[in-house]
C-alpha cells in the first residue's frame, strides 16, 4: 500500500514521533463512591540531588481514586510516613481505618537513573491473628511477612516515571481487588477543532488523558476508531476522499492502508477477538448490512441480512457471535447473530431504542446506549437476569467503550454549552467522572486492550 | 416558486452542451431554510452556455437543502418544488452529476446516524429518479451527525441539521 506522510487531505503521524499536544483532557470526578476503601500512599522518600519532576505517589493515588474503588487518604492524616515495612507501625495505622499502605523510596543512582522500591502492606494482616505476624510492644512487626502483599524494586529513567507509576497502580489494584488493573491502557478518540483547517484529529492518549498524541489530521470527518486486539493498530472511518472508507493504521509506525472503499457506507469497523477478521457496516448493495471481512484475503461474508437498517456490529468475547443494532423490529434494538448458523435473536426489549451494544470482557453483561423518554443514556443489561440498569444521567450519551478489565465505561456526552466531552462511569454506575477538553469537541472514545 | 421560473426560463434557452467543466465548490449551503435570495434572471439569448450554467447552478445552490422530521427519511411535500427544479435541470444537463449528502441531528449514535443519513439521501435520490433523472447522475454520501450546520442542541438546531443537501 502506497504510504505517504502527507497527502492533500490528511496528515499522518505515529504515536512515538507525533507532536505531543499539551494534555488537553483532564479527569474531573463528578460523583464519588462513599464505600470506596481507604488506602494510604505514603509520599515516597527521595535520596539524591536532582528530584524527578513526576511524583510517583501522586500518580498512583490519582489512579486508585479514579478507579472508584479506593479513597487514598491525605498525607496529613497519616499517623506516620514509613519508607519501608520495617518502619511500619501497625498499631498506629489500626485506628485510621486504612486497609492498605503503599510506601517506598526513590534513589538517584546515576545520570537520570533512579531506583524505585516500594512495598504494599495489608494493615489488617499486619495487626496479627492466627498464622499472622506478631506485633511487639512498640507496635513493630516481628516475624512473618504475610502482611507484605507486594514488594518490588526497579531502576528506570525520569521519563519512565509516569508509565511505571501506572504499572504500580495495576499491581496494587490487582492485589487489593483480585481484578487486573487497567491503568496502563490508552484511549483513542476523535478531537474536533472547528476553527482549524485540519479540524478532525485522531488522537491516542494514556487512559488519564496524559501523553496525548495526534495520529491523523483531516479536513473531513473521522469516525469509529477501533483497536486491534494486540493494541498496535487502529481501524477507523475517514471521509478524506469525500466518501466513507475504512483504514487500518499502525499506532507506532503511522503506516496505514485502506481496507474498504465500497460505494455507500463503509462504517463501524471492529476487530474480531483473534485479530484476523473485521466486522463492519457496508451499504454497497443499497442498504446498510453487517459484514465480516477476512483481513488477509479481504473475503466478505454478509451476516444476518435484512432490508431494515443494520449497524454497529460488535463481537462476543468468544468470537462466535456478533451483536448489532437493527431496525428489523421497528425501532433500533440489539440483536445477536450466531456466525455458524446465521441464527438471529433479539437481545433488548426495554426502552424506546437501544444502540451501540458492547459485551463486557467477561461476556456476562451488555453495555449500550438506551433511549427512554427521549433521553439517551448509557445502560447495562445483565445477560442472565435481563435486568437493565441505566448508569448515567448525562445528556445525549453515545459511543460507550469498556475498559479491558470491565471496571469502567468511557463514553461521549454533551456538557455545558454544547460541548461534546468524554465521561467515565463505573460498571455499577456509582462512580462518575468527566474528561473535559481544554480546546475542541471530543468524541468516539475507544479504550485499548491491555497493553 | 421563484426558483422554478428562473430555471424554466434558462432551460428553454440553453442548448445542451457536453460541459464537464463544472468546478463546483463543495461547500454545502449554510442550510438556512428561509433562504430566498434567488434573483429572477431573464434568459438572454446572447448569454453563453457557460454563463447560463453558472446562473442555473447559482440558482439551484440557493435552494439545495431538504429538511426531514426527527427519525424520518420521507420527503415532506413542501420540498416537492425544490426537487422538481433540480430534476428539470439534471434531465436537461445529463453530463452533470450531483452528490446528495445525507445528514442527521446529534441524537442517536454516530454509526446509526450514518445509516439514517444515507436513507435520507437515498429517498431524495429515489424521488429524483422518479422524476426522470438518470441514476448515473446521482451519488449519495452520508455524513450522519458529523457535519452539523448548527452546533446547538435545541430543537431548532436539530431541525436545521436533519437535512439532505444537493451538491453540484
Amino acid at each position: 500500500m502506497n504510504f505517504r506522510w502527507i497527502t492533500k487531505s490528511v496528515i499522518v503521524a505515529a504515536a512515538l514521533i507525533a507532536s505531543c499536544a499539551q494534555a488537553s483532557l483532564e479527569i474531573i470526578i463528578t460523583e464519588g463512591v462513599d464505600s470506596a476503601r481507604p488506602v494510604a500512599i505514603v509520599p515516597f522518600a527521595f535520596v539524591g540531588a536532582t528530584k524527578p519532576t513526576q511524583d510517583i505517589g501522586q500518580i498512583v493515588s490519582a489512579d486508585l481514586m479514579r478507579s472508584g474503588k479506593f479513597n487514598p487518604i491525605n498525607a496529613m492524616r497519616m499517623p506516620q510516613q514509613p519508607q519501608n515495612s520495617s518502619q511500619f507501625n501497625a498499631s498506629a495505622w489500626d485506628r485510621t481505618g486504612v486497609e492498605a499502605v503503599v510506601m517506598g523510596t526513590i534513589k538517584e543512582v546515576g545520570m537520570d537513573r533512579y531506583t524505585i522500591s516500594y512495598e504494599l502492606v495489608d494493615v489488617v494482616k499486619a495487626k496479627g491473628g492466627v498464622g499472622q505476624p506478631m506485633m511487639n510492644a512498640a507496635g513493630r512487626i516481628v516475624g512473618g511477612t504475610n502482611h507484605i502483599l507486594h514488594a518490588s524494586e526497579i531502576t528506570i529513567t525520569g521519563k519512565q516515571f509516569r508509565q511505571y507509576a501506572h504499572r504500580m497502580s495495576d499491581v496494587i489494584y490487582e492485589k487489593l481487588t483480585g481484578e487486573r488493573g487497567a491503568f496502563s491502557t490508552k484511549i483513542a478518540y476523535v478531537l474536533v477543532r472547528d476553527r482549524q483547517e485540519y479540524r478532525y484529529q485522531l488522537v491516542v492518549a494514556d487512559y488519564d488523558g496524559e501523553n496525548e498524541q495526534v495520529l491523523l489530521r483531516a479536513k473531513e470527518p473521522l469516525m469509529s476508531p477501533s483497536w486491534s486486539p494486540d493494541g498496535t493498530k487502529l481501524a477507523y472511518v475517514t471521509f478524506e476522499r469525500k466518501q466513507s472508507q475504512i483504514y487500518i493504521q499502525d499506532v507506532y509506525t503511522a503506516r496505514r492502508s485502506i481496507l474498504t472503499s465500497f460505494k455507500g457506507i463503509n462504517g463501524s469497523p471492529v476487530w474480531s477477538p483473534d485479530g484476523r477478521k473485521m466486522a463492519m457496516t457496508l451499504s454497497k448493495d443499497g442498504n446498510s448490512e453487517i459484514y465480516v471481512m477476512d483481513i488477509a484475503t479481504k473475503a466478505l461474508t454478509k451476516v444476518a441480512p435484512h432490508r431494515a437498517i443494520d449497524v454497529e456490529p460488535t463481537w462476543a468475547p468468544d468470537g462466535k457471535s456478533i451483536l448489532f443494532s437493527s431496525e428489523r423490529g421497528g425501532r433500533p434494538q440489539l440483536y445477536s447473530v450466531e456466525l455458524g448458523s446465521n441464527q438471529v435473536s433479539r437481545v433488548t426489549f426495554e426502552g424506546e431504542m437501544n444502540l451501540a451494544g458492547k459485551y463486557t470482557p467477561n461476556g456476562q453483561a451488555i453495555v449500550m446506549v438506551n433511549r427512554t423518554n427521549g433521553q439517551y443514556n448509557i445502560a447495562r443489561m445483565d445477560r442472565t437476569t435481563k435486568f437493565m440498569q441505566v448508569l448515567t444521567r448525562t445528556y445525549l450519551d453515545e459511543s460507550p467503550s469498556i475498559a479491558p478489565n470491565g471496571s469502567m465505561i468511557i463514553y461521549s456526552t454533551l456538557h455545558g454549552s454544547n460541548t461534546q466531552v468524554l465521561a467515565l462511569v463505573s460498571m455499577d454506575g456509582r462512580f462518575k467522572a468527566r474528561l473535559p477538553a481544554t480546546n475542541g469537541r471530543v468524541k468516539s472514545p475507544a479504550w485499548s486492550p491491555f497493553l | 416558486m421563484n426558483l422554478n421560473k428562473v430555471l424554466k426560463g434558462l432551460l428553454v434557452a440553453v442548448p445542451v452542451l457536453t460541459l464537464a467543466a463544472c468546478s463546483s465548490n463543495n461547500e454545502t449551503d449554510a442550510g438556512d431554510a428561509n433562504a430566498n435570495a434567488t434573483q429572477p434572471v431573464v434568459a438572454d439569448q446572447g448569454m453563453s452556455d457557460a454563463e447560463q450554467l453558472r446562473q442555473q447552478l447559482e440558482a439551484l445552490r440557493q435552494q439545495n437543502t431538504i429538511y426531514f422530521d426527527f427519525d424520518k427519511s420521507d420527503i415532506r411535500s413542501e420540498f416537492a418544488s425544490v426537487l422538481d427544479a433540480h430534476a428539470a435541470f439534471l434531465r436537461a444537463r445529463t453530463t452533470i452529476s450531483v452528490t446528495i449528502e445525507g445528514h442527521t441531528d446529534a441524537r442517536g449514535t454516530p454509526e446509526y446516524n450514518i445509516a439514517l443519513g444515507e436513507r435520507r439521501g437515498q429517498s431524495v435520490q429515489k424521488y429524483l429518479e422518479n422524476l426522470g433523472v438518470a441514476a448515473g447522475q446521482m451519488s449519495v454520501v452520508s455524513y450522519g451527525e458529523e457535519k452539523p450546520v448548527d452546533a446547538g442542541n435545541t430543537e431548532e438546531s436539530f431541525a436545521k441539521n436533519r437535512r439532505a443537501v444537493l451538491v453540484y
